[in-house]
């Protein structure tokens, strides 16, 4: 079934577009949001998103181009349901995230961002090592769909990624429950609306917390703030 | 005497549902605005000097100073941006930051446009961390929807407008400048510096880049006064600090101390080195600042102290390796980030990476030649200081330092290559 | 600005800081340097050459490539990394080592140029760039003798095309950006664009959507290796095996600075020369890439004859055909009259021989350069407002650069003088000129121009210029400042008022006015009097002491030069067919430009004697008696006067092809006609009319009403039409890869005009006239209701051949094919 542009790029996506637009003082700067809106319209970034980018936002295509191919998370193909990025840096591999991307590997038998399974559809998986993804004491770390999965090893991940496949939706150590990729997508793209239990899903780690629970537990604080700490003297103008 | 921990940003982190507006206000939460409210601007940036505030981000400029350079009466409008594209290998406290206290950072940064007179503020988060992004946008609205936000803030006659931005991969945008054309909607390259952001930044408009982390304690020392903050660290890097430790440590985790703490006393805390396997080299601030040994752990981790020791303090990233790990190989998967992530602007960092990964992947795979060493210090000399930014900097940090600490590991690999290759001609 | 130092004294006191300057050290040389210059430049000013990729004194500094690394010492403190001198400003005190005296600096630029290397293709014995390559002079005067890089290097599949007529090789680009931001910041095109990241960014197209500038040339040249490519020029030549001879475009009346190069006298490329006041660095792609017009096949090599008993034409010696044409001419002159058509291309020296060889080989004054619609009104206004200004008293370049606002009347100047529009847009985008456009659409040049369009039915433009008093009061305002300009087109010769108008609106404001005419050689047409009221110099045939000045220079008996005004290209034509003059003479005018082509097939039919100054066949062909072969510009050498009033002289390119300029041709003619031109070559007709000077006479300016216009009925609409820079002009053909970056053939309707005319948008439409019709795409564009827009002369769509309508015409319009 192929859809024609206007039927991809709808009214609905249309007005999102424009209501990216009016979040900013200039227009281009909607340039990264409305590619990630394009993402969750047909799960990459097409030839057809590129259009629609310049169209909203009277660019050239090869502008668009240029700014679509500069960053990792816009893809050139469209992605599985889910999108699983195992971080293989320095560290994280160090501590098993390289085995995990090699276990992972094998078992989806694609490599860096291909994908397992027919893209879109069910159970489907895009596979990816990702730099650091800002989680290393909670290492090794892998993410679905952006939500984190902390201190993973190659056999939970291997589960995890099976049970996608399966088309379960294994909660995310810290995120919310999970989706799928066009809707992390939506997401990205500023648009929650209908989504607000997502915000109770967990963030907090014991390793996120390591620090104030010992302080907390033998009573070291922080010195106690004055009461009426005032402001100094307005600086004389110069 | 000052506490070993001093949990300031985070201390609220504990609270149950400490990202909601109810647990923030209970917390004290929006008083510092108030209070700002009450004062000239001009008083909160020079309180702000007087704090000896420097930037949490990673480069430790004053932050006082920054705000200060922002030209006033010029009639152009003033742009806030929040760097929180957090992405430094290692670094992994604006994020938990965000996520856990996300109005510590919004009350800061409605306290620094107030400062800096700007009515429009960017919060650009990394696009892979969607969990803080939804926490960040929920804030922002309930910040709205309590008169936080918006037009005539308190009943000040203020207004100010927040965004959050996300990005879209690109370790690149953590340079403000790069930030800065990213956030403009175009490729994440850095700019031509002068103009400075103070000058020409956000839409060419007088704009203040400044780290999360910084950004947060604002609250902070509004309420608490610089000569409090200034109980904490030391003389030029005063203030708490978050420390990140991760990788073979018994308890990883966010420790906010004071500046000027060593690794040697948050190891202590954490539980110390993992399975008692010792400690072989680790990062004082992310991967870009020259790897310190067992030797540093007694260094003072603060702007200073790290850089009499010869790294930098960065990001306060503290990734530890144990010896069970391969220098060379963690020097080659660096290396690997730094090429994937350079932009491609300039000559020598976008080529030099290039030809650097192939020469550690070389090394590695035990087939590199004791000239290689002398090749990569050579290449990473014509990168160091030669680059259009710091990337290029960064990128060489762990070469360099690497095989300053560890030339043997990398010349053990050669001789592996040379017995290989003898045998092979025997 | 710089005051070099005196290498016999050493102190540096002596040196006068003058008011906004600055001293410093480079290499141990003081010099004083404006503030702002960049290091780069201020060395370069000593004799001191930085190497550099990136950067192009042209464009914004990019600091990208990294070779120009330089030592900085500021306040006695040495800077902690090397600099890069294309981006940092000179400053008092400031002391700089370059690689000539900087162990470090040199380092650098070593290792950076090992940098650059280690991707780098050894193709060089196969890559055009080869011979000229900054990037292979570099390497070979600094770069190693043996390379350290022993592993994979980048690959890419090449050459890609990126248009029709230009080629990337990603494997060469240094990533320099001088393409892109070319495009980007000079021509406002941002079709080409770097894409990817770190060690696979590169240079692109978005897909389908290729590099469709017509500046696009210009990106080559500028490409410091060998990634981009021209097509045309493509392992033509070697850079070293040609000749390069300064030369001046021929394409339009801007008269850009060229270089041809040359091989075995065949034309290879066309290059843009350097001229700050006119061109800068830049030419548009039909200047750089249209020139194999002059080796077409068809050119006429021999003289022809029309074979009395055949009544076809026959080669002849030239002594023949002269003789023939002489007898011709003489017999027609005294019968009815002989009429002079010369176009618009010609040289100075051509067009005043013309011009002599009608008022003293022809006796008469019907004598008209313009081969296109023309009016009375130009004709005064031309003569009145135009004639006799140069550089030194009218709009320049510079002018339209330093404008705090410039109004565009009927002028497209990106499909008309492509520099022209260069110009405007660097004004408006670094020193904020406002320009306002009267026309009938935002075009892609009011947006390049950050313009304002002030849109107006067609013919509607007098009357838009009387209100702007009343209705756009500011435009009048910012054409009040100083320095402030208005450019006319062409077209404004088809709308009755316009020319009176726009005198009237520069008296109000004290705007200075420019005629930028399409054509190379109109001014200078004008300026030797070939038009039927002047003679050369401006000085107008009504004047009795004009003539009698005139005459004695020329040594000609006194009455010689009719009194009496001449006829204007269509009253020429006129007069031929109704039988009021026999014959005509006519160089290089394509009966298809005329307003009625109709009229001109009539005119050349009825006409008893025609002889054709020609390089290639034309309408004209088949109805010449004589045939009389003439050289290419680049064959000739001459001189044109541009826009500005501004000569540009070129010597010959291709010397000894045995080609005529047609000033020698008319000249040993004219003496088969018992008179003397002194035009024998082009010097001596330069000489000749430089004995004449100029000596403009008073004359009135333009008074013509704006007319009523009536609202088209009902399935008709106003015609607005111009011409395309890269059309059907004969002066492209042979070029196809030029002719692949034409802009669609489409014509453009309001959405509401659609609506009323039943016109499906993005369908077929059909425009016609009682003579015809023309059918092509449609598209919806801002155009005032009740307009339709069409290509003048593309594709297959030629309005004046097809419709005999022009600018200002009703036509009747309809959906689909006739």
């Amino acid at each position: 079934m192929t859809q024609t542009f206007d039927q991809t790029f709808d009214k609905d996506i249309a007005e999102k577009a424009q209501a990216i637009i009016a979040r900013y003082p200039q227009s281009r700067s909607a340039l990264l949001p409305m590619l990630h809106l394009v993402q969750s319209v047909q799960g990459y970034v097409s030839q057809d998103g590129i259009r629609f980018c310049a169209a909203q936002l009277d660019l050239s295509e090869a502008e668009v181009s240029a700014v679509a191919t500069f960053y990792t998370m816009y893809k050139r193909r469209p992605c599985g349901e889910h999108l699983v990025s195992v971080c293989t840096n320095t560290l994280c591999a160090a501590l098993g995230g390289d085995a995990i991307y090699a276990t992972l590997k094998d078992h989806l038998k694609v490599g860096h961002e291909e994908t397992a399974g027919e893209p879109g559809e069910p159970g489907s998986i895009t596979l990816e090592h990702a730099e650091c993804l800002a989680a290393c004491d909670l290492g090794p770390v892998l993410q679905v769909n952006y939500e984190f999965y902390d201190n993973q090893t190659p056999e939970k991940a291997l589960e995890l990624v099976k049970a996608l496949q399966e088309g379960e939706k294994p909660a995310p150590t810290r995120g919310a429950p999970l989706t799928d990729f066009k809707q992390a997508e939506l997401q990205l793209a500023g648009f929650f609306e209908g989504r607000d239990a997502d915000l109770d899903g967990p963030s907090a780690a014991e390793e996120t917390l390591r620090g104030a629970t010992i302080a907390a537990e033998r009573g070291w604080t922080a010195p106690s703030t004055p009461d009426n700490a005032e402001f100094p003297p307005l600086p004389e103008k110069k | 005497m000052v506490s070993p921990l001093t949990p300031v940003l985070t201390k609220r982190w504990t609270e149950p549902r400490s990202w909601t507006i109810e647990t923030y206000e209970r917390t004290d939460g929006y008083t510092a605005l108030r209070k700002a409210l009450t004062a000239h601007p001009d008083q909160l940036i020079q309180q702000c000097k007087d704090s000896g505030l420097r930037g949490r981000g990673g480069a430790g400029f004053p932050t006082g100073m920054k705000w200060g350079f922002i030209p006033q009466g010029d009639g152009k409008p003033h742009y806030l941006v929040i760097n929180a594209d957090e992405g430094e290998p290692g670094t992994c406290k604006d994020i938990p930051l965000m996520m856990a206290d996300p109005h510590s950072l919004i009350e800061g940064v409605i306290i620094t446009s107030y400062a800096i007179r700007a009515n429009f503020a960017a919060i650009y988060v990394r696009g892979e961390v969607l969990h803080c992004i939804r926490r960040l946008n929920a804030a922002v609205k309930e910040a709205y929807a309590k008169g936080y936000l918006g037009k005539d803030i308190l009943g000040s006659g203020f207004d100010l407008d927040v965004v959050i931005h996300a990005g879209a991969g690109a370790y690149i945008c953590g340079e403000e400048t790069a930030l800065l054309d990213s956030l403009e909607g175009k490729r994440g390259q850095p700019r031509l510096k002068p103009p400075f952001p103070a000058t020409a930044g956000l839409y060419a408009a007088p704009t203040v880049v400044n780290n999360v982390e910084t950004i947060a304690s604002v609250p902070f020392i509004v309420n608490g006064g610089a000569d409090w903050f200034r109980e904490m660290g030391r003389e030029r890097s005063p203030g708490p600090k978050i420390f990140s430790l991760s990788g073979h440590v018994t308890n990883p985790g966010q420790y906010e101390a004071p500046m000027g703490t060593t690794l040697r006393e948050l190891l202590d805390m954490a539980g110390g080195m993992k399975d008692g396997i010792p400690i072989k080299f680790w990062t004082p601030g992310g991967s870009s600042t020259p790897l310190f040994t067992a030797e540093h752990l007694d260094v003072p981790l603060d702007f200073e102290g790290c850089a009499e020791a010869g790294s930098m303090l960065g990001t306060t990233a503290l990734q530890i390796f144990n010896e069970t790990v391969s220098v060379p190989w963690a020097v080659m998967k660096w290396t690997e980030f730094y090429k994937h992530e350079s932009c491609g602007k300039c000559t020598p960092c976008r080529e030099g990476t290039y030809w650097l990964v192939q020469i550690l992947q070389r090394m590695v795979r035990g087939e590199g030649t004791a000239g290689d060493i002398d090749t990569l210090l050579d290449v990473c000399d014509n990168i160091l200081g030669r680059s259009f930014c710091a990337l290029g900097d960064g990128a060489v940090s762990p070469i360099t330092s690497g095989i300053k600490y560890f030339k043997d590991e990398f010349l053990a690999l050669c001789d592996q290559n040379s017995k290989a290759l003898a045998g092979a001609s025997a | 600005m710089t005051i070099a130092p005196d290498k016999t004294t050493d102190k540096s006191t002596e040196i006068v800081v003058p008011e906004g300057h600055v001293k410093l050290v480079i290499d141990g040389l003081e010099v004083v340097a404006p503030k702002g210059e960049l290091l780069i430049r201020t060395a370069e000013r000593l004799g001191i050459v930085i190497p550099r990729f990136c950067d192009h004194p042209l464009l914004d500094p990019a600091g990208a490539c990294r070779q120009c690394l330089v030592e900085v010492e500021m306040g006695g403190r040495p800077m902690p990394k090397p600099q890069a001198s294309c981006t940092m400003t000179v400053a008092d005190g400031m002391v700089v080592k370059t690689q000539l005296t900087s162990p470090v600096a040199d380092k650098a630029q070593a290792g950076v140029m090992e940098l650059l290397l280690i991707n780098h293709p050894l193709d060089c014995p196969i890559c055009d760039k080869g011979g000229e390559c900054p990037l292979q002079n570099q390497a070979l005067a600094h770069g190693r003798s043996d390379s350290r890089f022993h592993e994979h290097k980048r690959t890419f599949p090449k050459p890609i095309s990126i248009s029709t007529q230009v080629l990337l090789d990603r494997e060469r680009c240094v990533l320099c950006q001088r393409c892109t931001r070319f495009s980007a910041q000079i021509a406002g095109d941002p079709f080409i664009e770097l894409l990817e990241r770190g060690s696979q960014q590169q240079i692109g197209v978005a897909k389908d959507k290729p590099f469709q500038s017509y500046f696009s040339g210009n990106t080559i040249q500028i490409c410091p290796v060998g990634a981009l490519t021209s097509a045309a020029y493509r392992f033509r030549a070697r850079p070293f095996d040609l000749v390069s001879t300064p030369s001046v475009c021929e394409q339009c009346s801007s008269g850009c600075a060229e270089r041809t190069d040359w091989r075995r006298g065949k034309v290879q490329r066309k290059l843009a020369g350097d001229d700050p006041e006119v061109n800068e660095e830049w030419i548009c792609d039909k200047g750089r890439f249209a020139f194999r017009y002059a080796t077409a096949d068809d050119r006429f090599t021999r003289p022809m004859v029309r074979d009395a008993e055949s009544g076809e034409l026959r080669e002849s010696s030239w002594t023949e055909a002269l003789q023939i044409a002489a007898a011709g001419l003489a017999e027609t002159r005294d019968a009815n009259g002989v009429g002079v058509l010369t176009g618009g291309r010609l040289t100075v020296e051509d067009a005043y021989a013309y011009s002599k060889f009608a008022r003293i080989a022809l006796r008469t004054n019907d004598i008209d350069f313009r081969a296109r619609p023309h009016s009375a009104e130009e004709l005064d206004f031309l003569t009145s407002s135009v004639v006799g200004t140069n550089p030194d008293n009218g709009v320049t370049f510079k002018g339209i650069e330093a404008a705090p606002a410039a109004l565009l009347v009927a002028f497209e100047p990106e499909e008309e003088a492509p520099i022209v529009f260069l110009r405007l847009r660097k004004a408006a985008r670094n020193k904020k000129t406002k320009v306002f456009h009267l026309g009938q659409f935002t075009t892609p040049a009011v947006e390049k121009t950050f313009g304002t369009l002030l849109a107006c039915v067609p013919g509607g433009e007098a009357a838009a210029l009387h209100g702007l008093p009343e209705h756009a009061s500011d435009v009048v305002d910012e054409l009040s400042k100083p320095g402030a300009v208005i450019l006319v087109g062409e077209r404004a010769a088809e709308i009755p008022g316009a020319f009176t108008a726009v005198v009237k609106l520069a008296e109000r404001t004290g705007a200075k006015v420019a005629w930028i005419p399409r054509r190379a050689g109109e001014r200078g047409a004008l300026a030797v009097g070939a038009t039927p009221n002047l003679l050369p110099g401006g000085r107008l045939v009504t004047d009795a002491a004009a003539r009698t000045e005139v005459e004695r220079t020329w040594g000609v008996e006194e009455g010689v030069i009719s009194a009496k005004p001449g006829r204007d290209t269509t009253g020429i034509l006129t007069a031929l067919v109704a039988g009021e003059l026999d014959g005509l003479v006519v160089g290089g005018v394509d009966p298809f430009d005329l307003p009625d082509p109709e009229l001109a097939e009539k005119a050349l039919s009825k006409a008893s004697f025609i002889v054709s100054l020609e390089l290639r066949p034309s309408a004209v062909t088949a109805h010449a008696n004589v045939v009389l072969p003439i050289a290419p510009a680049v064959e000739k050498s001459g001189s044109y006067l541009n826009w500005e009033g501004r000569h540009r002289v070129f010597g010959t390119t291709l010397e000894g092809t045995g080609a005529l300029p047609d000033c020698r041709v008319l000249d040993t003619l004219a003496v088969e006609m018992d008179a003397d031109l002194f035009t024998q070559t082009p010097a001596a007709s330069a000489a000749d009319l430089a004995r004449l000077g100029d000596n403009v006479s008073a004359a009135a300016a333009p008074n013509v009403p704006a007319p009523l216009l009536s609202p088209p009925k009902a399935g008709q609409a106003v015609l607005a039409t111009w011409r395309r820079l890269i059309d059907n002009g004969s002066l492209q053909d042979g070029e196809p890869h030029l002719a692949g970056t034409a802009r669609p053939v489409v014509a453009k309707v309001s959405e509401a005009t659609a609506g009323h005319l039943g016109i499906e948008l993005g369908g077929e439409i059909t425009v016609s006239t009682a003579r015809g019709s023309v059918t092509l795409p449609v598209e919806a564009d801002d155009l005032p209701d009740g307009v339709v827009w069409v290509p003048a002369n593309s594709g297959d769509v030629t309005v004046r051949r097809n419709l005999a309508a022009g600018h200002g015409s009703v036509v009747s319009v309809s959906g689909g094919k006739a």
